[in-house]
């Protein structure tokens, strides 16, 4: 190239916003040489191994481990009586991660080894031997009510009926309970008895949705290790690093400071990484009275056994609309079945009720959940966080009220959805919001209309083979979601003498792709190619604060705040060059690795050249730069209200399915989505989410049923837990909303959990359309089919109940 | 400890004489004693494919297989697959087609998905369906991977040059 060419040479405007970028990691992932948690193994690390409790409800009469301790290759067997200082763990502080004096749930963990390897760390559990006296179980949130019930958590705890066995002092010590309601939260705006007088047509209905659990690929692990100095270095699968920094120090009652988590590339996550769970803090104690590091892994039992579930619930709703199809009112109550111990589960209220309030125009709704103690597993946070269990429920009655007051389902929805612009009566504000283009495009695309009335004719008609078509409606948060005091990320930048950029950020990749769309929001803003970036995400050690993988918000957050340092990366290198080629910074721009003339696209100078200048030359600078990302949102108040989130995500799903109605054996045929996610960063992530999340929602709604009886899992294992399979899973056709959010990343906002909500929901009306039968019950099983269809469900009524 | 027996096998091309227990299964034998861990567990019991390996061209779960068993066989692993001109192919298929998330379930697609290309070279997306069945993926919901299998045996030939990953 001649300098004159050079001279001339125009750089053409391109973007990396809304193509298809394969993942990052990708290359490695499919070459075997990703290294996760299971894969890493440290020089003298030990082996950890858990005994959970023989017994589902039980005093612990004595714990014998002289046996384990004597077995040759183990090093530390502890119970609760070696570790004085345990404090109680969870959402609730209800338990300690080694139960002391009484196991709650099959779950318990009663004592710990660490072992030369695995297997002797195995044969020494089966030599600890433990006396119990059981208790009466609890296998039914409706009998923990009761109120002769027996107490899951009777005051004052502690095997020896005092708290002398928490240290001195602390004030977090978890006291017990005088019943066993673990959680209530109640919530309401307007007037339900005014709205009801006002309705023309009322519905009350309950419905059960059942237990299901994450099945991460890759089992639940953790490495733990003390320096001589005592800091703590931890290789965990979290997806809250900064928080869960703090709450592990507390357990071990040191600085937070001296704790560095490092988290390798995770086998899937969905929301179950989210909470603390025994195993990490008895890890971290077995490191600790080892002084090596220790190694613990779950088996794929253990991993159905201990991991937390999907909050199951028990609901009833009342909803209640005009005949000219507006919606006058709801009042639901949810049981929650808590489980012995209180997680992210207890909480999915928070989410339950705004669909309630806020999916659509609703004046006058009453919210209320009491999360009650049971004997049975513990639920965690799951994907959609109990959105999936609102909007079964909510979708239901919206095509049963449609039908009540004769109005086209699609007619009744497009009547009551919100619009951009609107404060719900729970205080959210919709300022981007697709949702109407969201069901009239998922309804057109599918031919929802037509499909819809010609099913319903055939009903009727003889054969055993019947299709049906119904749709959903979703609103989750997709601009973070303001749960802690903060809901902020932090990212620092810097730039090499090559135009490479690293970006250090606080968000954590769990496989969702972040790593990838930050990557594009970086390089859209340097006029930089994908191949130019390197992502640090991993290591509490170097990157900033971030809030956690969680409510859907890493691409808004984390994205806004990339480009926040990204910008002023780009802000201070145009600066020197505006001096350089005197002109001001806005004559110029970055594009394909070049600092050219904005107007023209010419190229001035290579952004390397420029960058070794900078470094070099004039006062030896270097690029580097910070930002720090909170989101414009509003923490609730008590009474629930508040816009907790910048943006909000909608969607509509329609679900085309063929029913055997001699078998009960439904075919799930196609599933058309529409969802409104602000702008396409990534199109193959993004395509590659909302498939995933279908799938998952199909899973929930026909074939996963994690089988509790008495408070014994029946079904822990792949054989009788089905995921669905490859042949099972249905044509999807997804069309994207762009309705250009103003706060989002490039209009973006986020869309992990948004997929899964609607299947269920959606399902059901399917069912409702094909057959003329209602399911209110999860999952839709042949067996279970088949008994509604034949009349042989008894109709579930649960009378809705308050705690006092 | 249990009894150990001595084992000669050609593993991803090259011969190995190993020592292992007669109770351990060809997965832990590749994890633990090999220390070649591109192969998952995921369940040990036969049920969700991330473990699996072709042993003399065929795929198997090696959590089901013992380790004793891989005595004169030809073993092969994602780590070895990916030196092969389909197992390139089918790994730039997989990046490009997005059928990558956690990756976890990855490996043992990427050795089932060869295999059935070995015997179809062809296959439509029912036969991949069909194909896949054994393998467990939470993330993707399929769509992906199914594109990528189809797609990869949609190529007439597959030049090493073709089939190299971008950086
Ligand atoms: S680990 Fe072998 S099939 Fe699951
Ligand atoms: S990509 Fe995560 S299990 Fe398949």
């Amino acid at each position: 190239m001649t300098v004159a060419e050079k001279k001339h040479r125009i750089i053409e405007p391109d973007s990396l916003i809304g193509k298809r970028i394969p993942k990052m990691d990708a290359p490695d992932k499919a070459s075997g040489r990703t290294r996760y948690i299971h894969d890493i193994d440290l020089p003298g690390q030990l082996h950890g191994k858990i005994l959970r409790s023989a017994r589902i409800h039980a005093l612990i009469k004595s714990i014998d481990t002289s046996a384990a301790k004597a077995l040759p290759g183990v090093h530390v067997v502890i119970t609760a009586a070696d570790i004085p200082d345990q404090r109680p763990i969870g959402v609730a502080k209800d338990h300690f991660p080694l139960k002391v004096g009484r196991v709650r749930s099959e779950r318990d963990e009663i004592a710990a080894v660490a072992a030369e390897s695995e297997e002797i760390a195995e044969a020494a559990l089966k030599l600890i031997k433990v006396e119990y006296e059981d208790l009466p179980v609890i296998g039914n949130p409706e009998d923990s009510i009761k109120p002769d019930a027996v107490l899951i958590h009777p005051e004052p705890h502690g095997a020896d009926g005092t708290h002398l066995h928490l240290k001195q002092g602390t004030s977090i010590a978890h006291r017990g309970k005088a019943d066993n309601v673990a959680m209530r939260f109640d919530y309401a705006h307007g007037d339900v008895v005014q709205g009801e007088a006002e309705s023309d047509a009322v519905v009350e209905d309950t419905f059960k949705l059942h237990y299901v659990t994450h099945c991460c690929m890759g089992v639940s692990g953790m490495i733990a290790e003390f320096d001589a100095a005592g800091n703590v270095q931890m290789y965990s699968n979290t997806q809250v690093p900064f928080l869960h920094k703090r709450e592990f120090a507390e357990y071990l009652n040191i600085d937070p400071a001296r704790i560095r988590i490092i988290q390798p590339p995770i086998g899937g996550g969905f929301g179950s990484k989210l909470d603390i769970y025994p195993f990490e803090v008895i890890c971290l104690y077995l490191a600790r009275a080892a002084k090596r590091p220790v190694k613990m892994l779950f088996t794929r039992e253990e991993e159905f056994l201990a991991s937390p579930t999907r909050q199951p619930v028990l609901l009833t709703l009342r909803s209640g609309c005009k005949k000219d199809g507006t919606l006058t009112f709801r009042t639901v109550h949810t049981l929650h079945d808590n489980g012995a111990y209180t997680s992210w589960g207890a909480t999915t209220p928070f989410v339950m009720m705004q669909t309630f309030s806020s999916l659509y125009r609703v004046p006058h709704c009453d919210y209320h959940t009491a999360a009650v103690y049971t004997n049975n597993p513990y639920a965690g946070s799951f994907r959609g966080y109990g959105n999936l269990q609102a909007t079964f429920a909510i979708e239901q009655h919206m095509d049963m009220l449609a039908a009540k007051i004769g109005m086209d389902p699609l007619e009744f929805r497009m009547k009551n959805a919100q619009d951009a612009g609107e404060v719900t009566g729970q205080g959210m504000s919709f300022k981007s919001c697709g949702f109407k283009e969201c069901i009239t495009t998922a309804a057109s695309r599918s031919d929802f209309a037509r499909k819809f009335a010609e099913n319903q004719a055939n009903q009727k008609k003889p054969g055993n083979i019947k299709r049906g078509i119904g749709m959903a409606s979703m609103l989750h948060v997709g601009g973070g979601a303001k749960i802690y005091p903060s809901d902020g990320c932090g990212t620092i930048l810097k730039m090499d003498d090559f135009a490479n950029v690293t970006l250090i950020t606080g968000a954590s990749e769990i496989g969702q792709g972040s790593e990838t769309v930050l990557s594009q929001l970086v390089c859209e803003e340097l006029g930089l190619p994908i191949s130019a970036i390197t992502v640090v995400n991993n290591d509490t050690a170097i990157t900033p604060w971030d809030v956690g993988v969680h409510a859907s918000r890493t691409t808004f957050i984390a994205g806004n705040s990339a480009i926040g340092a990204a910008k002023k990366a780009k802000g201070k290198i145009l600066a020197v060059a505006a001096k350089k080629f005197d002109c001001t910074e806005a004559d110029l721009d970055l594009r394909g690795g070049f600092v050219i003339r904005a107007a023209s696209g010419e190229a001035l100078v290579e952004l390397s050249k420029l960058l070794r200048n900078l470094h070099f030359q004039e006062k030896a600078e270097l690029v580097m730069t910070t930002f720090y990302y909170e989101p414009p949102s509003v923490h609730q108040d008590k009474g629930f209200k508040g816009d907790v989130s910048a943006a909000y995500a909608w969607g509509n799903q329609v679900v085309e399915i063929e029913v055997d109605t001699d078998t009960g054996f439904i075919r799930l045929l196609k599933v058309t989505g529409a969802h409104d996610v602000g702008r396409v960063l990534n199109r193959l992530g993004i395509e590659g989410q909302i498939e995933g999340g279908v799938v998952m929602g199909q899973g929930y709604a026909f074939t996963e049923d994690l089988m509790i009886e008495d408070g014994k899992m029946k079904n822990p294992n792949f054989r009788d837990y089905k995921l669905v399979t490859a042949p099972e899973i249905p044509e999807m056709d997804i069309a994207f909303i762009e309705s250009m959010d103003g706060e989002g990343p490039q209009g973006a906002k986020g869309v992990g959990e948004a997929p899964s909500i609607c299947m269920a929901a959606a399902a059901a009306n399917a069912i409702a359309n094909a057959t003329g039968t209602r399911m209110f019950e999860l999952p839709f099983t042949p067996e279970k089919v088949y008994r509604a269809l034949h009349g042989q469900t008894p109709k579930r009524y649960w009378k809705p109940w308050k705690a006092e | 400890m249990s009894l150990k027996h001595e084992i000669e096998f050609t593993l991803n091309g090259v011969k190995r004489k190993l020592a292992v227990d007669v109770t351990m299964n060809a997965l832990d034998m590749l994890r633990e004693v090999v220390g070649l861990t591109g192969t998952k567990y995921g369940c040990g019991e036969g049920e969700c494919g991330a473990c699996t390996i072709q042993v003399d061209g065929v795929s198997l779960n090696s959590c089901l297989m013992f380790a004793v068993d891989c005595a004169g066989r030809n073993v092969t692993t994602v780590e070895g697959l990916t030196d092969q001109p389909r197992g390139e192919a089918l790994r730039e298929s997989f990046v490009e087609h997005g059928a990558v998330q956690c990756g976890f379930c990855t490996p043992g697609m990427m050795m089932q998905a060869d295999h059935l290309l070995a015997k179809h070279e062809h296959p439509d997306a029912a036969c991949v369906k069909r194909g896949l069945e054994g393998n467990l993926c939470r993330c993707t919901g399929y769509k992906k991977i199914v594109d990528a299998v189809v797609a990869c045996g949609g190529r007439d030939s597959v030049t090493p040059a073709q089939a190299g990953v971008q950086k």
